[in-house]
C-alpha cells in the first residue's frame, strides 16, 4: 500500500515555501538543454508552465487537443482573478486571502498549499501586466478591482467580463514566444491516451493525431499535466464540450492516486436547459447576484408570466433563508437552495427547472443605465441565447456542473504519486478544498505554471542529467502504444446503433441525479449500478462511423466516454465513504435541522486518495489527514 | 420548423467537395446553430451516413473555434454573434441555409467545414508578445496607464482568431487580426517598446502566409463577431511606416 508523503515544509506558514524554496535543487544552464519536458494541456497553467519552462532553457514538447492553444477553456473564464495586493487599502494580505480560500474550502485543503498559492498571486498580477494584459484601470492609470464571491476586501482584477480570455491570451502570447525561439515544440490536435511509465517513473505519453489518427510516442524526462477538469461528466456543464478526463483518468490507471473527485462545484447561475438537443450551459457570471434577487412563486407549479406575479406571491427565499448574506450566499449554498424549491414543484419555465433573477428593483433603484454599465454584455449574451430582454423580464438561471475541485493527488511539489508526473491547475486537487472561491483558479493556474513548477520541477530534474534523452523504442512504449490501438479498435468494433454523445448525455443525467448537488447513500449506491448497466450497453450499442485513421469526431467522443463510466463510479464511491456534507458535497443524512450543511471534522478532515485497482475492482482509499495549525475550524454560517 | 440545408462536403484537402443538400424537419427554435447540425449529425449517424464534420468547444462566442460561412456571412447573419451563439429563431420555417467553410487560400480545407488557421498561429509567433521572462516583472502600478488608453488596449485584445475576418475579406487579408494584437501591444508601455520590430515582423510574417492586402472594404469590421474596429488596421499602418522611416530595422 502507498503512504501518501505531502512534502510538507516545517516552519511558520508564512516562511515555508520561502525557505523551502531555497533549499531546492537546481539544474546547471548547459544541462537543461539536455533535459526534455512533456507538458499537456495550454490553458493557464500548461501554457504558463510551458513558457516558464522554456524560458529556464529546457527542452519543452507541448500538446492540445484543440487547432491552437488560445482555445483552452480557461478562456472562457469571466470575473477576474484574485491577488492579495491590498490596492484598496481595505485589510487584504496574504493570510487573508489564504483564510478565505482554506474557510471558502471548507476547511477541506492544505494550508500550506494553500497559502503559497496566495503567496505568489501578486507576482501574477504583475507578471500579466508586464506582459500587456489589458487588466481595467482607474482614471489615475493604477489598476482597478472589484469584489466576488462573499469575501469582504476588494482583490479581485478583472477585464470586462472577460478576464479569462485576457489571461489566456498573456500565457498564449509567453509560449507563442517560446515556440518561435525554438525552446518549446508546439503540438496542436492530439490527445493523449495514455501515460509511459518506464522503471517506475514517468517517461512519455502516446498520443492520437486528431487529423491524421496516427498513434505517436513522445518521450521525455518529466511529464506535466495540466488538462483541466473533468466537470464535463455531467454532460450538461459550463465546460467547453472538448475538455474531458480522459488524460488525468489513464495517468491514474498508470498509479496516480485521484484525490476528491466527488468534490464537484455546481455553479448557481447558469441558463437553464431550452432544449433537448442542448449540450451546454452557458454561465451567467456570479456578479449578477450583487443587484439581481432570486425568486420563485409561492404557488407550486405557477405558469403566469413572471410579470403578472404580484410582490406578496414572490418567494425571495435566498433572502428569507440566509438573512445576513441573502443573495450572495456561496455557491454552493445557492444551487442547493435553487435545487431544494424546484424540488417542491416551486421552479419555472416549462420545465420546472429553473428560478428567476430579477433586476426589476436595481433597474428602479439604479436606473437602467447604471445596470447596463455593469452587466450590459452579460445581458446581451441572455438575449443571444434565450431571445428574451432581462431588461424588462426576469432571467432563469439554475445551477450547472462547473469547476472539480478534486483531481489527481499531488504533494507539495505538485508532483503525483508516480515520480516524474506532475499535475497543475485544475487538473490537481491541492488548493480548493470541498468548494472554490469565485476568481481564485485562474489565479492558482498561473501560479503553478509559471512561479511553483519550474523550482520543483527542477529539483526533480536535477538528478536527471545524466539520463540521456528516451527513446520511444522501449518495450513500455511499445506495450502502451499496443493497449491503446486495443482501446480504439474495441470500440469501433461494436458497430452499435447509438451515438457517443446519446451515452454521454444518458451518464451525466445519472450522475446529475445521484451524485449532483445532494446526495445519499441509497442513491449513490443506485447510481453506481445505473453507470455499470448503461456501461454494458455501451459496449453493445456504441456507434462509430469512419475509421480510426482520419478526423473522426465520433471516436473522439466514444474515447472519451469510455473514461467518463470510470470517473462517474469513482466519483459515486468517493461521496460514499464520505459521510459527512462539506462544501459542495451535500449529503442529503448529514444536515442540520435548518438544512444546512453538517460537517465532521473529528473523522472527515482527510484528503481522500483513490488508487486504481483495475477494471472493475473496488478502488482503494488512501487518506492523507488534513492538519490545521493556523487557522481554526469553524461552521460556515451565512445565516 | 423545417430547414433545407445545403452544406459543404469535402473528405480532405486532396478531394473535390460538393454540396449535400439534407432536409431537417422539427427543429426547434430555441436549438442553437450547432445544436441543430448536432441534430442533424445524429440523424446522419443513425442512417449510418458520415456525420459533417465542424470544429466548435465552448459554445459560448469566446474560444473561437467554430466559424462557418453561413448564407454567404462569416458566422451567419446576426453582428457580433460567433456561429455557436447563433440560434434557429433567426431563421425562418421553410428556410433555406447554405452552410460553408471559412474560403482562402491561407486557411486550407482539412474536412467538411474544418480549415487549417495554423497560418494566424504563425504570425502571432512573429512577433505577438511581449519579450518578457516570468520573474522581472516590475511592480503592476509602478506604471501607471491612461485609462482610455488601456480600455483601447482592450477593445483590440478581445480578438478570438477565429478567422471571419480573413473569410469576409475579398482579398482573404488577415489586416484585421494582425492589427489588434500590433494595436494592443503599441498602445501600452509594457509593449511600446518592441512596437517597430513586431509590427514589422508580423506584416511580413503575414505577406509570406499568403494573406491579401487591405483594399479597405470595411468587411471584415462588420463580419467580426467581436466588433473590431478597422481603426486598428490605420493604427498598425501608422506603426508599420513610421517603423520603416524612423526606426532600426528587423533582421
Amino acid at each position: 500500500m502507498q503512504k501518501l508523503d505531502s512534502k510538507i515544509p516545517d516552519g511558520p506558514l508564512a516562511e515555508k515555501w520561502k525557505n523551502y524554496k531555497a533549499g531546492l535543487r537546481l539544474v546547471n544552464p548547459a544541462n537543461k538543454k539536455k533535459l526534455e519536458v512533456i507538458v499537456v494541456g495550454t490553458g493557464l497553467a500548461g501554457a504558463s508552465a510551458a513558457s516558464a519552462l522554456g524560458e529556464l532553457g529546457y527542452n519543452v514538447k507541448v500538446f492540445c487537443f484543440q487547432d491552437s492553444p488560445r482555445r483552452a477553456h480557461s478562456v472562457a473564464a469571466q470575473g477576474g482573478i484574485n491577488a492579495a495586493k491590498n490596492y484598496k487599502n481595505d485589510g487584504d494580505s496574504v493570510f487573508r486571502l489564504f483564510h478565505d480560500m482554506i474557510k471558502g474550502g471548507d476547511y477541506r485543503a492544505r494550508e500550506a498549499n494553500v497559502y503559497r498559492a496566495a503567496e505568489v498571486s501578486n507576482d501574477v498580477i504583475d507578471h500579466f501586466t508586464a506582459m500587456g494584459v489589458p487588466f481595467a484601470r482607474d482614471y489615475g492609470g493604477s489598476l482597478d478591482t472589484r469584489s466576488f464571491g462573499g469575501v469582504q476586501v476588494s482583490r479581485t482584477f478583472y477585464a470586462k467580463g472577460q478576464t479569462g480570455q485576457q489571461c489566456l491570451l498573456g500565457t498564449y502570447s509567453s509560449l507563442s514566444r517560446q515556440i518561435a525561439k525554438g525552446t518549446v515544440k508546439m503540438f496542436p490536435r492530439r490527445d493523449m491516451l495514455d501515460l509511459v511509465v518506464v522503471e517506475g517513473k514517468a517517461r512519455g505519453i502516446i498520443t492520437r493525431h486528431l487529423l491524421t489518427g496516427e498513434i505517436e510516442r513522445h518521450a521525455a524526462h518529466a511529464v506535466v499535466l495540466a488538462t483541466g477538469g473533468f466537470g464535463t461528466v455531467f454532460y450538461l456543464s459550463t465546460l467547453g464540450l472538448g475538455s474531458n478526463a480522459s488524460a488525468a483518468w489513464n495517468a491514474h490507471k498508470k498509479g496516480a492516486l485521484f484525490a476528491n473527485p466527488s468534490f464537484i462545484q455546481i455553479h448557481p447561475t447558469s441558463i437553464p436547459v431550452l432544449n433537448d438537443y442542448q449540450c451546454k450551459l452557458t454561465l451567467m457570471s456570479e456578479s449578477l447576484r450583487n443587484d439581481g434577487r432570486v425568486w420563485v412563486s409561492k404557488e407550486k407549479g405557477d405558469k403566469r408570466h413572471p410579470t403578472e406575479i404580484p410582490e406578496e406571491e414572490r418567494d425571495y427565499y435566498l433572502e428569507r433563508r440566509y438573512p445576513a448574506f441573502g443573495n450572495l450566499v456561496p455557491r454552493d449554498v445557492a444551487s442547493r437552495a435553487a435545487k431544494e424549491r424546484c424540488d417542491k414543484g416551486y421552479g419555472c419555465g416549462d420545465s420546472g427547472l429553473s428560478v428567476y433573477l430579477d433586476f426589476r428593483d436595481a433597474i428602479d433603484k439604479q436606473g437602467k443605465k447604471a445596470i447596463e454599465d455593469k452587466y450590459g454584455n452579460l445581458f446581451e449574451m441572455y438575449e443571444k441565447i434565450t431571445g428574451i430582454n432581462p431588461y424588462n423580464q426576469p432571467m432563469r438561471i439554475y445551477p450547472a456542473g462547473h469547476y472539480t475541485m478534486g483531481g489527481l493527488w499531488v504533494d507539495y511539489n505538485l508532483e503525483t504519486t508516480i515520480p516524474g508526473l506532475f499535475s497543475i491547475g485544475e487538473s490537481n486537487f491541492s488548493d480548493h478544498g470541498a468548494n472554490r472561491l469565485g476568481a481564485s483558479s485562474l489565479m492558482q493556474c498561473t501560479g503553478d505554471g509559471y512561479f511553483i513548477l519550474p523550482y520543483t520541477l527542477s529539483d526533480y530534474l536535477s538528478d536527471q542529467i545524466r539520463v540521456p534523452k528516451f527513446r520511444t523504442d522501449l518495450p513500455e512504449f511499445e506495450e502502451s502504444e499496443k493497449k491503446v490501438k486495443e482501446r480504439i479498435d474495441k470500440v469501433l468494433a461494436v458497430d452499435g446503433s447509438q451515438t457517443a454523445s446519446s451515452f454521454h448525455k444518458r451518464l451525466g443525467k445519472i450522475l446529475w441525479d445521484h451524485c449532483g448537488m445532494m446526495r445519499n447513500a441509497e442513491g449513490l449506491i443506485k447510481g453506481l449500478e445505473l453507470i455499470d448497466q448503461l456501461e454494458e450497453e455501451f459496449w453493445k450499442e456504441i456507434k462509430i462511423p469512419g475509421g480510426a485513421d482520419e478526423l473522426n469526431h465520433e471516436l473522439e467522443k466514444a474515447l472519451k466516454v469510455v473514461d467518463f463510466f470510470d470517473v462517474g463510479r469513482l466519483m459515486c464511491e468517493d461521496a460514499l465513504q464520505r459521510e459527512e456534507s462539506c462544501g459542495a458535497h451535500f449529503r442529503e443524512e448529514y444536515q442540520t435541522e435548518q438544512g444546512e450543511a453538517k460537517r465532521d471534522d473529528a473523522n472527515f478532515a482527510y484528503v481522500a486518495a483513490w488508487e486504481y485497482q483495475g477494471p472493475k475492482a473496488k478502488p482503494v482509499l488512501h487518506k492523507e489527514p488534513l492538519k490545521f495549525e493556523f487557522v481554526e475550524l469553524k461552521e460556515r454560517s451565512y445565516k | 420548423m423545417e430547414i433545407r440545408l445545403k452544406i459543404w462536403r469535402q473528405k480532405n484537402a486532396h478531394t473535390k467537395g460538393k454540396f449535400e443538400t439534407h432536409h431537417l424537419k422539427e427543429v426547434s427554435p430555441e436549438m442553437s446553430f450547432l445544436e441543430m447540425l448536432d441534430y442533424l449529425n445524429t440523424q446522419l449517424i443513425e442512417q449510418g451516413k458520415e456525420p459533417v464534420t465542424f470544429e466548435h468547444d465552448c459554445r459560448e462566442g469566446i474560444c473561437g473555434s467554430c466559424g462557418l460561412y453561413i448564407n454567404g456571412r462569416p458566422h451567419g447573419p446576426m453582428q457580433h454573434t460567433t456561429t455557436c451563439e447563433l440560434h434557429m429563431r433567426e431563421f425562418k420555417d421553410g428556410d433555406t441555409i447554405v452552410v460553408e467553410p471559412w474560403r482562402a487560400s491561407a486557411f486550407p480545407i482539412i474536412k467538411d467545414l474544418v480549415v487549417d488557421r495554423s497560418s494566424f498561429e504563425r504570425i502571432i509567433h512573429a512577433g505577438g508578445f511581449v519579450n518578457i521572462n516570468a520573474g522581472c516583472a516590475p511592480e503592476s502600478n509602478s506604471t501607471p496607464v491612461n485609462k482610455i488608453i488601456s480600455d483601447r488596449a482592450f477593445d483590440a485584445a478581445v480578438c478570438i482568431g477565429c478567422g471571419a475576418c480573413v473569410a469576409a475579406c475579398k482579398n482573404s487579408s488577415a489586416m484585421l487580426f494582425a492589427a489588434a494584437k500590433v494595436s494592443q501591444y503599441a498602445l501600452l508601455p509594457q509593449g511600446k517598446v518592441e512596437a517597430a520590430e513586431r509590427v514589422q515582423k508580423m506584416v511580413k510574417k503575414m505577406d509570406e502566409e499568403g494573406f491579401g492586402f487591405c483594399s479597405n472594404t470595411y468587411g471584415c469590421e462588420f463580419d467580426c463577431p467581436k466588433g473590431i474596429s478597422v481603426d486598428f488596421i490605420a493604427q498598425m499602418n501608422r506603426e508599420f511606416f513610421s517603423a520603416k522611416v524612423c526606426k532600426p530595422k528587423a533582421e
